[in-house]
């Protein structure tokens, strides 16, 4: 077990600010693959015309070094602790929201969180409770891997959580899903990333449906009987007609992400989280002596 | 599906002749509103600070630098229509907005009627492509209600932004209405084993 030296936390606040900040300004490879083959595919003219645009604004933001997209989001941290590093976590929690407030003024980002009643707006993209950062911890390493989800609100007010029957079986899953994507309709920028959560209690149900927006697209569950629901799903949702930005065409979905969990004998809990098309996500390793690098292509258990 | 070249202030007659599936680039002026800034014209019943008869509104809040006692554009985007989607009419009808430019659609039978009625169309961006918006963005040429950055009211100057999407039109046809109604349709043939 290695203890983490003092140099470690101030690494963490400056891995956690660029990551919000890379995954601000530059969509993963495997989001920009996908875009790249939903455009030769889109046959609606103003589907195709939406993702040509989309290919351009990926353009300008790498060539201008500019934000993706408007939206800041809320800051949403996965912290993976490896099992041979032993850390503080009341100062691992604070260096992460130094790291926000760092990223906020000196790259001037907006901040878009407020308190839920009075609206107050710290102007500092953090508040109490926030950014969220959720613990994993991973068997065998010896560092931290910080993923850095800056969640943009349009696809976030499309989340959707039923506490499905036993009864109501795989067929009340797929239904509730599919159900959701039309309510979501053009509201959350599709082409989407549809963030799924099955099983578990309700809180962990919503928490994996977030969760699965951390793969990169192409991934595929590990149990074979999710995996195939997750191509299911993707071929169903591509048949809805919805499209990009929702204008008509025939591409509404990149990916169907599910992440699983064993559920309570009479319950049958589904939730999804939608992520809008420029599937905003970076990480960094941050090492015990305070050497940190961005990891290009992360992805879990990896 | 005709392409057009718009400039602000918009006039009736620009409005009643985009049908539903044309393309807009605008130039001129563009006054960026949403959540906050509607909040308190409507709900708080605060007059606008500018005449909007002729505009274009946009739902945004954007990034900014302030230099001196002026704000340089970082990151213009786009955020969700249906959010203020109540404030619709009011901004038609009593303020004389001709084009309310956003994202994922408006809905209420009020806001789809009063384009109709006051002549309004509903210009939908691509949400997201920030990036394409701001260099299409030249200035900040004014900016009021700072107390609610970043949700203020904004003045931009535009030069050729688009493709814009006619969405909605100013004769009753929606896009979103259509494409909801058919993926409602296939939705049942998929869940039917169809």
């Amino acid at each position: 077990m290695i203890v983490a030296g003092p140099k470690f936390y101030e690494a963490v606040a400056e891995a956690a600010a660029e990551a919000y900040v890379r995954a601000l300004i530059d969509v993963p490879p495997d989001v920009r693959a996908a875009l790249a083959s939903a455009c030769r595919q889109e046959t609606h003219p103003i589907g195709r015309r939406v993702l040509e645009l989309v290919a351009l604004n990926i353009r300008a933001a790498d060539e201008h070094k500019i934000l993706v997209c408007q939206d800041t989001g809320t800051p949403v941290y996965w912290a993976f602790i490896g099992s041979g590093l032993a850390v503080d976590g009341v100062r691992l929690e604070a260096a992460i929201r130094q790291g926000v407030e760092m990223a906020t003024r000196q790259h001037s980002l907006r901040s878009s969180i407020c308190h839920p009643i009075t609206r107050e707006n710290p102007q500092t993209n953090t508040g109490y409770r926030v950014p969220v950062v959720h613990f994993e911890f991973v068997a065998g390493t010896d560092y931290l891997d910080l993923v850095m989800l800056p969640k943009g609100s349009g696809s976030e007010n499309q989340s959707f959580l039923k506490m499905l029957s036993p009864a109501d079986g795989v067929a009340g899953v797929k239904r509730f899903i599919l159900e959701s994507v039309v309510e979501a309709g053009p509201k959350g920028c599709p082409p989407y990333i549809v963030g799924v959560g099955l099983g578990g209690s309700a809180d962990l149900c919503m928490v994996l449906a977030k969760r699965a927006l951390l793969r990169p697209i192409g991934s595929r569950n590990a149990d074979p009987a999710v995996a195939a629901l997750e191509a299911e799903l993707l071929a169903g949702i591509n048949r809805l007609g919805i499209g990009p930005q929702g204008l008509g065409g025939a591409v509404t979905a990149l990916a169907v992400h599910i992440e699983h969990a064993y559920t309570h004998i009479s319950q049958n809990p589904v939730a999804v989280n939608i992520q809008c098309w420029r599937g905003l996500r970076a990480a960094a390793r941050v090492y015990p002596d305070g050497r940190w690098e961005l990891i290009s292509g992360w992805q879990p258990g990896g | 599906m005709a392409t057009w070249r718009l400039t602000t202030p918009l006039t009736e007659a620009d409005v009643r002749q985009l049908r539903a599936g044309d393309l807009v680039f605008l130039d001129g002026r563009v006054v960026g509103v949403r959540d906050a800034t509607l909040i308190r014209i409507f709900d708080h019943g605060v007059e606008p600070p500018i005449d909007l008869s002729g505009a274009a509104v946009l739902h945004t809040a954007p990034n900014v630098r302030r230099e001196g006692d002026r704000y340089i554009p970082l990151s213009v985007g786009t955020t969700t229509s249906a959010r203020m989607d109540r404030f619709t009419r009011g901004l038609l009808e009593r303020y004389g907005v001709r084009a309310i430019i956003g994202k994922g659609g408006l809905y209420l039978p009020e806001s789809l009627g009063g384009l109709k009625r006051f002549g309004g169309c509903y210009l939908a961006i691509v949400g997201g492509a920030a990036a394409w918006q701001t260099l299409h963005t030249e200035a900040i040429e004014a900016v009021y209600w700072e107390d609610l950055m970043p949700e203020a009211l904004w003045v931009f100057r535009v030069r050729e932004l688009g493709p814009l999407f006619v969405a909605i039109d100013s004769h009753g046809r929606s896009l979103y209405a259509e494409v909801g109604a058919e993926a409602r349709a296939r939705l049942g043939q998929i869940l039917g084993g169809g």
